[in-house]
């Protein structure tokens, strides 16, 4: 999957399954300030992420994940390291 | 006051129902796939929450939050609450409700395939927990008084009235949203039907439940949510809202004795309690509503107790549960609001599938048709597992 497509993915799923707003989505947006994005979403981000891209999201890695920008490259570089 | 039942989805409907003695019992052929006894139960549609609530406040909410949300709503635009009144004053919840039974199956389900407590998300804990309703509610409702769940088998309801009621009397609420939740679906009863207890007359659906008849076979489950909205009468009065009626008298026991095997004396004593708090007189009665789910036993038992308060003179006596099967954690809090509407329209509503009394129901002054009556005063029996009883005396407001 491509960089283009797994962003397009993950935004699909903020609309459908957090029920985020489409026009709140912009790279720059901070998760839980802008998004709204609280402890209780990221238990359900965790679910919605290994359903859909097959891998579970490890909380010690999201500790620098602010922006909706820094939560596509942490998909991106977990689904390719290289 | 507000309802979501198998009956009717609003007040209006349920009065509807209630006069023209309609039953809200279906046969479900999930039921019997999955192999259990009886496919008989009362049901409901699911209410459409997406869009009316966010998404953080459906995640956390069983399918009797649902109903209960529902009920709850109409309750309190009945008493014109709104919601910058909630936000302003100390408004409490106390509900009935005492199982959760899905979200602990799927929760567990998922455990058991994925082998990780975090694929399990965020939301069952908050649905399979028995305050489920009144965490929920409190939450989306924004309450800030009194706030927790009462869990009395199948007199719940009843006694979140009870209590709300000795609440205000002290003078410690002025207003609480009170009333029962009950899930309808076949994983919340399946243990239940193990028991032999529920009617197998799946070729009458609305036949099945029969309380008082020679014939009765057992009970139909059933479900939905009910809300009354409790208040001194001085801070109605100052609001100007409707008063539906006035809670007079609140009587509990305990029979003592078997698990799932009612008794005489333990709703007789409840009864007299609840007569002894109103201090009123059992010939001022007019209507009971009793709690007869129509099992063999429990039924003739609550007749030789009802005989015994009020003797063969006594009031009108009709099951509901004819109706609406047995909405257990719910039922307390539905057959007030049934009995209300009965009060409020002078009519009691008919005691369905009665064709022929036994020897203890023909004790009983039972309603077979619909009949033109102007009640004063009733009471509403509601019975549980353990033994627990409650009774509770509502009269009619007169301003």
């Amino acid at each position: 999957m491509q960089q283009e497509d797994i962003i397009q993915k993950i935004n699909q799923l903020l609309i459908d399954e957090i029920e985020i707003d489409e026009t709140q989505i912009i790279p720059t947006a901070n998760l839980k300030k802008d998004l709204g994005i609280d402890s209780l979403d990221f238990v359900d981000l965790f679910v919605i992420i290994e359903n859909n891209f097959g891998f579970k999201m490890k909380a010690e890695e999201m500790a620098d994940v602010k922006t909706l920008a820094d939560f596509y490259d942490y998909i991106v570089k977990r689904i390719h390291p290289n | 006051m507000g309802i979501y039942s198998s009956i009717g989805l609003n007040l209006d409907e349920v009065k509807d129902s209630l006069y023209n003695g309609r039953s809200g019992i279906i046969f479900d052929r999930v039921r019997k796939e999955m192999g259990f006894r009886s496919g008989l139960t009362g049901m409901v549609r699911r209410p459409v929450l997406k869009g009316v609530l966010d998404r953080r406040l459906r995640v956390g909410l069983p399918v009797q939050g649902e109903y209960a949300y529902i009920a709850t709503l109409e309750a309190l635009k009945t008493a014109k609450i709104t919601q910058s009144f909630l936000n302003q004053q100390e408004v409490g919840i106390l509900y009935g409700n005492d199982s959760s039974a899905v979200p602990v199956v799927e929760s567990v389900d998922i455990l058991r395939s994925k082998k990780d407590t975090m694929m399990i998300g965020s939301g069952y804990i908050f649905q399979s927990m028995n305050s489920t309703v009144s965490m929920n509610l409190s939450v989306i409702f924004r309450l800030k008084g009194i706030n927790f769940t009462v869990s009395g088998a199948c007199a719940s309801g009843s006694h979140a009235i009870g209590i709300g009621y000795l609440m205000i009397r002290q003078g410690l609420q002025e207003i609480i949203i009170c009333g029962g939740a009950q899930e309808i679906n076949a994983e919340s009863t399946a243990s239940f039907d193990a028991l032999n207890a529920f009617s197998v007359r799946e070729s009458e659906p609305t036949k099945a439940s029969r309380p008082f008849d020679r014939d009765r076979d057992g009970l139909v489950p059933s479900g939905g949510a009910a809300t009354v909205i409790l208040e001194s009468y001085e801070s109605a009065v100052k609001r100007g809202a409707k008063i539906f009626g006035e809670i007079v008298g609140y009587g509990f026991s305990s029979n003592g004795e078997h698990i799932s095997l009612p008794n005489v004396d333990g709703p007789s004593r409840a009864m007299s309690m609840a007569l002894r708090d109103a201090k009123i007189d059992a010939s001022e009665i007019n209507y009971v509503n009793a709690h007869a789910t129509s099992t063999p036993a429990g039924d003739s038992n609550e007749a030789q107790a009802i005989d015994s308060i009020f003797g063969k003179s006594g009031p009108l006596v009709s099951s509901t549960k004819s109706m609406t099967g047995h909405e257990m954690w719910m039922g307390g809090a539905s057959e007030v609001i049934y009995s209300i509407l009965m009060m409020e329209n002078s009519f009691v509503a008919p005691n369905i599938n009665l064709e022929n009394p036994d020897e203890t129901t023909r004790l009983l002054n039972i309603v077979k048709v619909t009949t033109e009556k102007e009640i004063n005063v009733f009471l509403s029996n509601s019975f549980g597992f353990g033994g627990t009883n409650s009774a509770l005396i509502i009269r009619k407001f007169i301003p």
